[in-house]
């Protein structure tokens, strides 16, 4: 009885996820010129029509979001094979990746670029940050300072990440990250997560120079380095007049 | 006492005086004056740790008292309303909340709290590098083995001192180090969950914890802190201090400046200076951020969870361990008369057992070495750590598997700042954990023996100069200069002694203990470097070519 109950809820959600999928309009010629730039740059990997070969997965589905934020974020086109695509100069222009987008938005419905009123940054920071701790802080750590996953594999900091791109992540799911769609988080609790990693961003670190926001291991390499390093200097200087 | 008979004779002639005058009749203060104030301490940068951990605890005792002032050591429930915007309106438990609103509503609190956070930092880092060189330095030996005790016993309590503290403010951060122990105490056969539950007061977290920690936290560890350290300074004062070997300083003296005025005046104002650095670490590097990590809740976990550096080698040493080895699984069901308990070896083993090991041959080294040497005369000269080859590699391996341990508490940091592995950031410390202390003691032992050749090179045939001079007959000769008779002095006024053979006792059997007690002493003292003796000296500097005479006897002297 449970499991059908909980069966259900979900078939909902997902058909609430689905009915959401791509609202945003790309004009044809996006679409036309984001399939020129795609079999230029993306096709060796990603398959002719954006199917996936040996080498990268099939784009089908991934929507607009993925677009804009690998290609946005300049993890796309991949330096290199790694554990992880790293982040690097953008490639390609605003524009560009527009059309990309379309283009692969048009190739089957996926996470749109989220609309405006959610990167607003005016939600309720307090909630965000409860939501942050219970859903995000074990991989980025509560401070959002990043942290290590397996085999080389990393989540990165989120210090200095648009709204749009961690919005975007959140309801793609790159690299090593869970989806979060819109059933699990709402996109108005993503909207207070937003704000709140702004708002602590903005505020910088209140108690002096935050030391990487690492934690007690940046503390204590201070403290036995730079703080203990100080005392020792004192110490010789003053007990050099005997020797 | 012969201070109050004396003043009885003495009419002072000031107000200030006859006050004085009044008090020390009574008080004898002169008296223990004049007695302190003629304590000689010898001069030396690396005696001063113990000074420095002794500030910071009377730095933590200020700055303490001024937290408790505002501190609520409560586990109710409440909602946040003070002025830090992303946590408004989040419910939280008194405790945090007042960690809170001493950091962020209290005038000065927050530059108090991170003043007391650094000074236990540093408290516990000056007890560490204090131990290192008693150890190194073989002040331990007699008469001051029971003084070493009790220094272990303070590090020990310093340790607990700080993460009580530590857990106070019931964040995040702290709330998972807590949870980290209550595993631990529940991985003890049988008992552990009655213990964890006696602790918190019923199922992790509860309600109680916070308000326990703050008793002990406040009162009863800093109280046996404080009485350790008064009895740690009285042993100091009855054993005197040690010094460093050189000329005219032997096992029946010490040599240096007295307390009063100088040494208590460079005391005092060092006090300020360690004062000033915490401070200013206080006052410019945040710690501790209690704000960012929010209130504590089980079902949170942040990513580079740490605890303080003390804390650190034992949650090293549970990163490490393995859950299954070669096949095995780590954690046993065993069936018992009532009921199937769980036996969670992957988590009692390294929680428990390296830190045992590392406690145990700290306590016990003094005695151990006594044992091996059979020396039970008192020393007062320290040893410089080259002349004790044995010793200073076991304390090097001691050191490398504290490091091992206490590097993998930061595996993550590792893993992400140098862009590597975790995984291989792990199974290389596992690696370090078995091998480093070896090669540590290996190559330690070799740079001790070597640095120990270069001392006595140098005392028979003085420093290299530099300087290249072409003889008559064309043969190039660098002249060396002969050192003076002070620095010749360190290099050849020490202790190498021969290892001991196994002796009968007093039925005439060499018993198994002493024949194991032999081998121990062989393997402690066969590889040594023999100081200069006289005569060789005499000989090395007697010859014009004493080059090829100092090499023979050389040869003659090391003992491989």
């Amino acid at each position: 009885m449970g499991l059908l109950f909980t069966g259900g809820l979900y078939a909902v959600a997902t058909t609430v996820n689905q009915a959401k999928a791509d609202t945003q309009s790309f004009s044809a010629s996006d679409v036309k010129e984001g399939e020129k730039l795609f079999l230029a740059n993306c096709a060796t990997c990603h398959g002719m029509g954006g199917s996936g070969t040996n080498s990268g997965p099939s784009l089908v589905g991934v929507g607009a979001a993925a677009v804009d934020f690998q290609v946005g974020t300049g993890r796309m086109p991949m330096q290199m094979q790694g554990p992880q695509a790293q982040v690097k100069p953008k490639q390609f222009t605003d524009d560009q990746t527009h059309q990309l987008a379309g283009y692969v938005a048009s190739l089957g419905a996926g996470p749109s670029i989220p609309a405006a009123e959610y990167l607003d940054e005016k939600g309720d920071a307090a909630k965000g940050g409860e939501l942050f701790r219970v859903n995000c802080a074990m991989c980025h750590n509560a401070a959002a300072a990043g942290g290590a996953l397996t085999r080389g594999k990393f989540a990165p900091a989120l210090a200095g990440v648009s709204g749009q791109h961690i919005y975007e992540a959140m309801v793609t799911g790159p690299q090593n990250m869970p989806v979060f769609n819109d059933a699990n988080i709402t996109p108005q609790n993503k909207r207070d997560i937003i704000t709140f990693l702004k708002t602590i961003e903005a505020n910088g670190s209140p108690g002096g120079a935050d030391l990487g926001s690492l934690g007690p291991v940046s503390e204590g390499l201070f403290l036995w380095i730079a703080g203990l390093g100080v005392i020792i200097a004192f110490t010789i200087w003053l007990t050099s007049r005997t020797s | 006492m012969s201070a109050s008979t004396a003043s009885t004779n003495y009419t002072p002639k000031t107000k200030v005086g006859r006050i004085t005058n009044f008090v020390d009749e009574r008080v004898g203060g002169s008296g223990i004056l004049r007695e302190f104030g003629r304590k000689v301490f010898p001069d030396h940068w690396s005696f001063m740790f113990g000074e420095v951990a002794l500030y910071s605890f009377v730095i933590l005792l200020l700055s303490g008292t001024f937290l408790t002032f505002f501190f609520d050591p409560s586990m109710t429930e409440t909602v946040y309303k003070g002025s830090f915007v992303p946590l408004k309106g989040v419910e939280m438990s008194a405790a945090y909340n007042s960690s809170l609103n001493i950091s962020f509503d209290i005038r000065g609190g927050l530059f108090m709290r991170q003043v007391h956070h650094w000074a236990a930092l540093l408290f516990v880092a000056s007890i560490a590098v204090h131990m290192l060189r008693v150890f190194f330095t073989g002040a331990f030996r007699k008469p001051r083995e029971m003084n070493w005790v009790v220094g272990g016993f303070l590090l020990i309590l310093a340790m607990a001192e700080g993460f009580t503290g530590y857990s106070l403010p019931d964040d995040l951060l702290s709330g998972n180090g807590l949870r980290i122990i209550d595993g631990v105490i529940k991985s003890i056969p049988i008992v552990g969950t009655y213990i964890s539950f006696f602790l918190f007061g019923g199922e992790f977290p509860g309600t109680h914890i916070i308000s326990r920690l703050y008793t002990l936290h406040i009162l009863l560890i800093p109280a046996i802190i404080l009485l350790m350290i008064a009895v740690h300074l009285f042993m100091v004062v009855v054993h005197k201090h040690t010094q460093y070997p050189g000329p005219g300083r032997n096992d029946h003296n010490v040599v240096g400046y007295p307390l009063g005025p100088v040494y208590a005046a460079k005391a005092g104002g060092f006090f300020f200076i360690v004062f000033g650095v915490v401070a200013l670490m206080a006052a410019a590097f945040t710690i501790n951020p209690i704000w960012n990590y929010g209130p504590y809740d089980p079902s949170p976990v942040s990513a580079g969870t740490q605890p303080d550096w003390y804390i650190g080698f034992v949650d090293g040493a549970l990163r490490l361990m393995p859950g299954w080895l070669f096949g095995i699984p780590m954690e046993w069901h065993v069936p018992l008369p009532w009921g199937t308990n769980t036996l969670t070896l992957n988590v009692l083993l390294p929680a428990l057992v390296p830190a045992g090991i590392i406690f145990a041959v700290l306590f016990t080294y003094p005695w151990i070495e006594r044992w091996i040497t059979k020396d039970n005369r008192e020393h007062h000269v320290l040893d410089r750590p080259r002349n004790a080859p044995t010793r200073t590699a076991i304390g090097v391996a001691g050191f490398i598997l504290y490091c091992v341990m206490w590097a993998a508490a930061s595996s993550d940091l590792i893993a992400t700042h140098f862009h590597v592995s975790l995984n291989d950031v792990t199974y290389w410390l596992r690696a370090l954990f078995f091998i480093g202390p070896i090669i540590g003691f290996i190559v330690s032992k070799r740079i001790s023996l070597a640095l120990q050749r270069k001392d006595r090179e140098i005392a028979l045939h003085g420093r290299e100069t530099g300087r290249i001079v072409r003889l008559p007959h064309g043969e190039f000769i660098e002249v060396h200069a002969p050192v003076d008779e002070y620095k010749r002095y360190k290099l050849v006024g020490f202790e190498s002694p021969l290892p001991l053979p196994a002796t009968p006792n007093a039925q005439g059997v060499v018993d198994r203990r002493e024949k194991r007690r032999a081998k121990l002493s062989r393997w402690f003292f066969e590889d040594r470097v023999a100081p200069v003796t006289p005569r060789e000296l005499e000989a090395a500097h007697g010859h014009g070519h004493h080059e090829e005479i100092a090499a023979e006897e050389d040869k003659k002297a090391v003992i491989r």
